[in-house]
């Protein structure tokens, strides 16, 4: 978190309230040049995005959803929102973290290249985690994970000494328990 | 049979074009122009907008203001704005057209100025290509615009544009940009009206809850040291807001001040009146935003020249916010009772609130307020040394001022520096909409072409653009824009032959080291008034303010007026970077000042 956004402007105090992380939902026009209006806030403020992704999700609505975990003080978070709400193709944001309870999920694809008894280890560790096997070469796999990031973090750390070649990541998916909309 | 269908569109096809429903890109842009109340236009023609400006030449029912400089189109369209209270329109060409207008969009974008902006853009097919005069308008205005389009298909322009207008009117107003391919111009299609589209998508929160009303009464019956802080959102509001703010303040007896864009929007010379506050606002205003304990924000934003160091700005004060967006409240200063919603309804609910709960009865409290204030006031913030050889800038307004007593009809637009707050300070705004500055981004070269759209939209009005030298080198070009539209601006140059602000930090804070912030090289403004075919005068001594200005007053021309000011006057008071509402300076004392400014202070702009 770019620290000059909480600070004052005249730079002498600098809030002392704790950042939070915010999962944010936000539901947009899919239309072009939307996801660049919505970094480009980010960017620009100087806000800083944790994970972001974006797909459509309603074809005959035209409508995308946009997570972004982000983090910042109570005061730097409910700027990003009101921000936020001010681009025009954005139909509503939500925080979901402060709305309560709501699940968070990301995908990873993870490439470990080893031997012997590190391969093995790493299949076991894979089993534990219930990470599939997508891919494998007599000298690789790429395991596919979901679950909550910290999960994901885990794994990673772990496969770290198995021969981990390289991670793709989709970024947090979140949606607010129960029957209500996001 | 199908025969029979395609005879049956034919004829609706005819039938449309005899009701003037289809019609080329070109012509759309007129039509839509014209069903959204825009007569004018300020613009500059090029390549990519050639089909438009030939629409523009055929229908003849648009009247068309050639800038000489598209930043000036989009200035000019702001003034028209400011000074109307409608949208102001501009047109410019692709690639440089487009770069050169960006300034002048971020300006209303800053300032809260409803404007519609036509860009031209490669066809469609050339887009990415880096083709002749390409430049990626919309992301380069993504950031300085509320919204921006690229309209890629006939069937969506008329919408798009419809649209744009709502955009840039409703809730926070703002400038929108519509970059059009030029074969989108070419091309023909069915003309929607602007009745026939469904505008769900932006519907901004305008009403007020009532509960927030209701706590923000209670804090306003029972306060004892109130103070109401108002801004430029009144004046975005409407004749009606203003109007209704100031009787809403005379009820309640209370203190009011405005910011820079706030201005007009309550009586100058009423005795609530405390002046302009902030960085080189009033002693008494400042004073009383320190001391409330009660402060009722209409329209305002807390920016950075108003508040001071944050964490001493108003420390006693309960402070209630009414804001149409969300996002100017808690940004800089958290406040106890935020309230979404159009000032006009605000206050409306405000005062029915008032009478139901009998007003404030703190009668004593709100009377030793009112002393304390008057205390300050005595201080006499605005007084300066006046002399008999030297003209001093704040004696040249103060002629100016008295020369413009009782007329209603006089505009005043700014550049930016010195003489912007001098204005401020010492002229006369008694009403909305007759003041305009470039407040939240400053912009040097802002106040002849934002003149020339005010002339325009009041012919007979008396425009003046209070101007330094400096500021006005940076849009002169618009001296001809003036001279062919027989648009009779007045342009009062405060001449200190100085980039007079930036000189003021560079004595108080850079050791009076004046780094290349002489204006060296000036050229001689009556003669360039001449050469343009306007009117030059030339004021270098106090005794000759009142007839020259006189002489300014009735020229029916272009005229600048060249006034030889004092040239290391400082504009006082000020609060100096980094410090409290109650830090202020108010003398021009130089060790004062020094010892004022601390590192930290140095550091902000
Ligand atoms: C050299 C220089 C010196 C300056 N010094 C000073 C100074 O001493 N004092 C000073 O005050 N300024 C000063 N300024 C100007 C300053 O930078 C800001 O532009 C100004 O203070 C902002 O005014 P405002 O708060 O009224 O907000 P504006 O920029 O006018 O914004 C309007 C606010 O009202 C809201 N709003 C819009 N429409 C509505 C509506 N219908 N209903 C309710 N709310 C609405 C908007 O959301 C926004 O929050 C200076 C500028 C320059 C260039
Ligand atoms: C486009 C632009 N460039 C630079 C500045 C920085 N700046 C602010 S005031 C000022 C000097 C203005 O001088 P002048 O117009 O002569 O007015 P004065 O302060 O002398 O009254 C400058 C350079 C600005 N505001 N705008």
């Amino acid at each position: 978190m770019n620290t000059e956004a909480t600070q004052s402007v005249y730079g002498e105090q600098i809030y002392k309230e704790s950042k939070d992380s915010h999962t944010l939902s936000i539901l947009v026009d899919n239309e072009p040049g939307v996801l660049a209006k919505v970094i480009g806030l980010f960017s620009g403020r100087g806000y800083n995005i944790e994970s972001l992704t974006v797909a459509e999700t309603d074809h005959d609505k035209n409508l995308s959803r946009i997570t972004i975990v982000c983090t910042g003080t109570p005061m730097v978070v409910e700027q990003i929102k009101n921000q936020l709400g001010r681009i025009i193709p954005v139909h509503k944001v939500s925080d979901l973290t402060i709305k309560g309870p709501h699940v968070e999920r990301e995908l990873a694809l993870v490439k470990v290249a080893g031997r012997n008894e590190d391969r093995i280890e790493a299949i076991r560790t894979a089993e534990i985690f219930r990470a599939g096997v997508v891919d494998s070469t007599t000298d690789s796999f790429t395991f596919e994970i979901t679950g909550r990031s910290d999960k994901i973090d885990a794994f990673i750390k772990l496969m770290l000494p198995l021969g981990l070649v390289e991670i793709s990541r989709t970024g947090v998916a979140a949606l607010s328990r129960g029957k209500e909309k996001s | 049979m199908s025969t029979n269908t395609s005879i049956i569109e034919k004829q609706e096809k005819e039938e449309q074009k005899t009701n003037n429903m289809i019609m080329s890109g070109a012509d759309m842009v007129i039509q839509a122009l014209l069903d959204n109340g825009i007569d004018t236009i300020f613009g500059y023609p090029g390549g990519a907008v050639l089909p438009i400006y030939d629409a523009i030449f055929q229908s003849g029912k648009i009247k068309h203001i050639l800038v000489r400089h598209e930043q000036a189109a989009l200035h000019a369209a702001e003034g028209y704005a400011r000074s109307t209270g409608k949208v102001g329109a501009a047109l410019v060409t692709s690639g440089p057209g487009a770069t050169n207008a960006v300034t002048g969009l971020t300006d209303a974008l800053l300032d809260s100025v409803p404007i519609i902006c036509i860009s031209g853009q490669v066809p469609t097919f050339l887009i990415g290509n880096d083709a002749f005069q390409e430049a990626d308008t919309t992301g380069i205005t993504r950031p300085c615009t509320k919204h921006n389009y690229l309209v890629k298909k006939i069937d969506k322009l008329a919408e798009t544009i419809h649209e744009a207008f709502h955009v840039a009117k409703t809730g926070r107003p703002g400038p929108v940009i519509i970059d059009l391919p030029k074969d989108i111009q070419f091309a023909e299609g069915t003309y929607k009206r602007p009745d026939e589209i469904k505008y769900d998508k932006y519907q901004p929160q305008i009403k007020p809850q009532e509960s927030q009303i209701e706590k923000a009464i209670n804090l306003i019956i029972s306060a004892k040291k109130p103070v109401f802080y108002t801004g430029g959102g009144v004046i975005n509001s409407g004749k009606e807001a203003c109007d209704l703010m100031t009787e809403f303040v005379r009820e309640t007896g209370f203190p009011i001040t405005s910011t820079l864009m706030g201005l007009g929007s309550y009586p100058a010379n009423d005795k609530q009146w405390l002046g302009m506050l902030g960085m080189h606002g009033t002693y008494e205003a400042n004073m009383t935003m320190h001391d409330c304990d009660v402060m009722i924000c209409i329209g305002a934003r807390f920016d950075d020249r108003v508040t001071g160091r944050t964490d001493a700005f108003a420390p006693f004060s309960k402070k209630i916010h009414i804001d149409i967006d969300p996002s100017s409240i808690n940004k800089n200063i958290h406040v106890d009772v935020p309230i979404v919603s159009d000032a006009e309804l605000a206050i409306k609910a405000l005062m029915e609130a008032w009478k139901k709960h009998g007003g404030n009865k703190n009668k004593t409290e709100l009377e030793n307020w009112w002393k304390l204030i008057e205390s300050w006031r005595n201080v006499k913030c605005l007084s300066y040394k006046n002399s008999e050889e030297e003209i001093k800038p704040q004696y040249a307004l103060e002629r100016l001022r008295e020369a413009i007593k009782g007329r209603d009809d006089v505009f005043v637009t700014t550049e930016v520096g010195q003489h912007q707050m001098w204005a401020a300070q010492f002229l006369p705004f008694n009403k909305p909409n007759h003041w305009m500055t470039s407040g939240g981004l400053g912009t040097m070269g802002y106040g002849l072409p934002s003149a020339i759209g005010v002339q325009t939209a009041h012919p007979d009005a008396l425009v003046i653009d209070i101007s330094g030298e400096a500021s006005f080198q940076m849009n002169m070009q618009e001296l001809g824009t003036a001279i062919q539209y027989k648009l009779p601006v007045k342009i009062f140059i405060l001449n200190n032959q100085w980039m007079g602000m930036v000189r003021q930090w560079q004595e108080l804070l850079h050791g009076e080291r004046y780094s290349e912030t002489y204006s060296n090289a000036l050229p001689d403004f009556v003669k360039l008034a001449n050469a343009y075919g306007g009117k030059g005068i030339v004021i270098e001594k106090p005794s000759q303010l009142d007839e020259k200005i006189k002489e300014m007053i009735e020229s029916d021309v272009m005229t600048i007026v060249d006034v030889r000011v004092s040239k290391n006057e400082n504009c006082f008071p000020m609060i100096p970077s980094g410090k409290a509402h109650n830090d202020m300076l108010l003398s021009p004392s130089a060790e004062e000042i020094k010892n004022a400014i601390g590192a930290a202070g140095k550091k902000l702009v």
